[in-house]
């Protein structure tokens, strides 16, 4: 496959790169989320605590 | 025995301390995984002579639903222990996959959609799979809704088990739809008991992307769990 070919999806590149697009923003918001409820937490627990 | 176990692997301490050491090596197998799935999924792996390239949406679609299924799945065994052994830890992880689970979900759903229309000529249909796993997911907000208007732990983690449990009754429906109704959505391809029905070269990376999921899954299940721990001052 060449460069063209694989933006193209073989004419499927509307539905293809969207879903593949949505996976990877669901990944990084779940990352997002987890790593955030950490930093909130150790900010509210005293210094020995962390 | 069960003591030892308790002591040594699930008391809070114990468990953030194995989560913290296992959490480097689990992260860096979920980006082998998930970069081998990605590139040969997406560039390697041939087009279908039906569905062309528009197939590719299937290395994020059944893992997705396949890892939706397995977290309820997690969220029932640990609803059990919850109720009859008392686990801490366990009820903290019920709690932590449910919002998990449905993100996977919603993924499954939404991919599922897309991949629907190009295929089916529509978004959405309300048939038996598409409605079961749509079951599935406001089982999932069901749980999360529930738990987060009670105040007490421990009704909260009581009351989150008998629920899980309860919904466990959707797994096999959602599993056995497409073979119990006429329904759009295609059967199975892989299946423990039979040759899998897809070829070599585009099952590989499918094998790689559940084995990414999953290991995602286990990946945000501790960084929540952990979250947890801390906030509830167990260390």
């Amino acid at each position: 496959m060449n460069f063209s070919q694989i933006i193209n999806m073989g004419g499927y590149a509307a539905y293809v790169w969207p879903a593949y697009g949505i996976t990877l923003a669901v990944f990084g918001l779940n990352l997002f989320l987890a790593l955030n409820e950490k930093r909130r937490i150790k900010k509210q627990l005293p210094e020995n605590n962390r | 025995m069960f003591h030892w176990i308790q002591k040594r692997f699930l008391a809070p301490k114990a468990f953030y301390r194995s989560s913290g050491y296992f959490l480097p090596w689990i992260s860096l197998l979920f980006i082998l995984c998930f970069s081998y799935g990605l590139i040969s999924g997406l560039f390697i792996a041939p087009a279908d002579y039906q569905q062309g390239d528009g197939f590719r949406i299937m290395y994020v679609h059944v893992p997705s639903a396949f890892t939706s299924m397995a977290i309820y799945l997690v969220m029932a065994s640990c609803a059990v222990v919850t109720l009859v052994w008392r686990v801490k830890i366990a009820a903290i992880c019920m709690s932590c996959s449910a919002p998990i689970g449905a993100w996977f979900t919603f993924l499954a759903l939404i991919t599922g959609s897309i991949w629907g229309k190009p295929m089916w000529g529509t978004w959405w249909i309300w048939d038996a799979r598409l409605t079961s796993v749509l079951i599935l997911l406001f089982l999932y907000l069901g749980f999360i809704a529930l738990q987060s208007v009670m105040a007490d732990q421990q009704t909260r983690d009581r009351t989150g088990a008998v629920i899980a449990i309860v919904g466990v009754i959707n797994l096999p429906i959602i599993h056995y739809s497409v073979i119990w109704w006429n329904t759009l959505h295609q059967g199975p391809s892989i299946s423990q008991f039979a040759k899998p029905a897809i070829a070599t070269p585009m099952l590989n990376p499918l094998l790689a992307m559940i084995a990414a999921f999953i290991l995602f899954y286990v990946v945000i299940l501790f960084l929540r769990v952990r979250n947890q721990i801390l906030l509830r001052k167990m260390l």
